[in-house]
């Protein structure tokens, strides 16, 4: 496992790779110690073993970190391609969309005015997303066409990534979203995420609560299908509950965090991925 | 002086913080099982999920 940030979710695999050391032997490494000779083949196979589990938080870490051991033979779960889809929220939105995966209406535009013109067709109150980026970071909510020129003049000053503008409908639901952890062909748990900090992100890094949610067939098929784009692997399924479309899918997550998930549903997550690697390892 | 503790079992690269100032630090565990601590990472633009 190569990490960059301890969390319990990186403590819970550790100690679920104990408990099945009959069948595995979990080796860990700090990204952030590690470095690599593109010239040598032999030595990066041999420290890293049959399948790396990817968990650095920084996605930049993460990718290219990916790159350099699956340009060298490791399997890494998840995968390059995984990476590289899901961590841009523009390539992932087309991904869905080409999938037929139900997903709120998404506009792009490269300029200032083209964002704005994009905006009128989409209407207002409607969301501004970094395509990279996180924890509900840097999401703006734009209400009218007066706080959309204020947030997009901001954004002109800042790095060239920001001058992409994803732009979303602001779906009308109740104040919670659903987070579903998807690992190889199942959608293993999931749970409502709940603002209560009247804070209109529900993203549990941003506060609020947690509850169980019991999965349906909709909710599973759902599911497999938004992560079938980026290649069988361990995923964290966003989804929204539109009042006019039903179940969307906003936002499919390629490093997972599922502490939150893990303590209200009671499902061992942990081992599941674990098995799931032992699993990767021998096919 | 404030006393950091560290967890029985921490791997390399945890975050422990200080009880006095709240300052982060990261730890930093050696091949032979020496523990020190170094400044903690700040949280990145490109840190996430």
């Amino acid at each position: 496992m190569v990490y960059d940030l301890v969390r319990l979710e990186e403590k819970a695999i550790i100690e679920a790779a104990k408990k099945r050391s009959d069948r595995v032997e979990l080796k860990i490494f700090d990204s952030k110690d590690l470095y690599f000779d593109l010239f040598e083949q032999s030595k990066i196979q041999e420290t890293f073993g049959n399948v790396v589990l990817q968990r650095c938080a920084s996605y930049f870490r993460n990718l290219h970190l990916t790159a350099v051991l699956e340009g060298k033979g490791t399997r890494v779960v998840n995968d390059l391609n995984s990476a590289l889809i899901t961590g841009n929220k523009l390539f992932m939105s087309m991904a869905l969309v080409k999938e037929g995966v139900p997903t709120p209406r998404t506009k792009i535009a490269f300029t200032q005015d083209a964002a704005l013109k994009a905006l009128n067709e989409l209407g207002y109150p409607a969301v501004l997303k970094p395509t990279i980026g996180s924890w509900g970071r840097l999401v703006a909510l734009l209400n009218d066409s007066d706080a959309a020129k204020s947030v997009i003049e901001d954004r002109e000053e800042m790095f060239p990534l920001y001058h992409v503008y994803y732009l979303q409908e602001k779906v009308k639901r109740p104040p919670r979203d659903i987070r579903a952890v998807v690992v190889g062909d199942r959608t293993v748990a999931a749970i409502y995420r709940i603002s209560t900090t009247g804070d209109w992100r529900t993203n549990t890094a941003r506060g609020g609560k947690s509850e169980n949610l019991t999965i349906t067939k909709e909710l599973d098929d759902l599911c497999l299908k938004a992560s079938r784009p980026f290649g069988r692997g361990i995923y964290g399924v966003d989804l929204m509950e539109s009042e006019e479309h039903g179940l969307l899918v906003h936002e499919v997550n390629n490093t997972t965090e599922f502490k939150n998930v893990m303590a209200q549903s009671g499902v061992d997550i942990p081992g599941m991925i674990v098995d799931y690697l032992i699993e990767a390892a021998a096919n | 002086m404030a006393e950091i503790k560290i967890p029985d079992d921490a791997i390399d690269g945890e975050i422990v913080t200080c009880p006095d100032c709240g300052t982060s630090f990261e730890l930093d565990i050696s091949q032979a099982g020496e523990k020190t601590i170094k400044a903690a990472e700040t949280v990145g633009e490109d840190w996430g999920e």
